[in-house]
């Protein structure tokens, strides 16, 4: 085990920003991926679904 | 089994739907595993101190954005020699994950860079090149979202996409075709790695668990490009009622 406690281990030896900064940063992006992904999956279902019930209308 | 088979984007589909939990599973274990090692089993570094924990992030995101973009390249290839409009849009659904690894690449390198080097970003070869991978990138996405006529995007994208492949080899060798402040590679293909096997599992276990997030996200966004294009087609309707 690296760390004494949980100090310790946000401080990083003093290097927390960078190394939070870094690791930070790569879950935002994974998690804004995410995000960003399921709203065009929900948006692109609900316009191809608007438009398919528009051609359905005599 | 026959590979042709799910060539067919109405094969494709439901098979996408049923291998992403799985790629998205394994993408959360292996993420686990690899933190777990970045975090409590890698020691300490005598020279960067933990400040060095960066690399677990940094090289596979590195390695991540070269290959997405190679992979592009080859889906590119085989849809412009054999027409196939599945290739296309496995390449189109890659490249925003492939521009995300590269941003983290740049991003990361920047606050490691910051306390190592003394400054977030200088203009040396690799940067450089990682750079212009971003724009490669961003380039692509920006002409596939210009062009309404959805097949000469999908062509337009990959000549694009395939002329930016001599970035790659420039991106790898830029370590040592210049004198550059970036460090040459650690981990080579030839020849033992030059650093402690505990830091090159932690990597390559944290590179594996990118590749399956990889593999689910596009995955996951190959369906979504797949229904727009196939909305007139009879199973992409049957597909949109049933999940209405």
């Amino acid at each position: 085990m690296n760390w004494e406690s949980w100090q310790a281990f946000w401080a990083m030896g003093g290097y927390g920003l960078y190394v939070w900064g870094s690791f930070g940063m790569t879950a935002l992006c994974v998690a804004g991926e995410i995000w960003l992904l399921r709203r065009h999956r929900q948006r692109t279902l609900d316009t191809l679904r608007r438009l398919q019930r528009l051609n359905q209308q005599p | 089994m026959n590979l042709y088979y799910y060539a067919s984007p109405a094969t494709f589909y439901p098979l996408a739907g049923k291998l992403i939990p799985w790629f998205a599973g394994l993408a959360v274990v292996l993420g686990a595993i690899g933190l777990y090692i970045s975090f409590f089993i890698a020691p300490t570094d005598f020279q960067q101190g933990e400040g060095y924990r960066i690399i677990f992030i940094h090289v596979p995101a590195a390695w991540m954005s070269m290959f997405i973009y190679l992979v592009m390249a080859f889906w590119s290839a085989i849809g412009l020699a054999f027409n196939t409009r599945l290739s296309f849009l496995i390449a189109r659904a890659l490249a925003p994950t492939g521009a995300m690894f590269t941003f983290i690449a740049l991003w990361t390198g920047a606050f490691w860079g910051k306390p190592m080097w003394g400054t977030w970003w200088v203009w040396d070869a690799r940067l450089t090149s990682e750079l212009i991978l971003l724009f490669l990138y961003v380039g692509y996405m920006a002409l596939q979202a210009a062009i309404d006529a959805p097949r000469r995007a999908d062509r337009a994208g990959a000549l694009l996409n395939l002329v930016g492949v001599i970035n790659i080899p420039i991106i790898y060798f830029s370590v040592k075709w210049w004198n550059t402040l970036h460090q040459g590679s650690s981990v080579s293909l030839t020849g033992a790695p030059s650093m402690a096997m505990i830091m090159l599992w932690g990597m390559l276990v944290m590179a594996l668990a990118a590749w399956m997030y990889t593999i689910a996200v596009s995955l996951a966004r190959s369906r979504i490009l797949i229904l727009e294009r196939e909305r007139q087609t009879e199973w992409a309707r049957a597909q949109l009622e049933g999940q209405a």
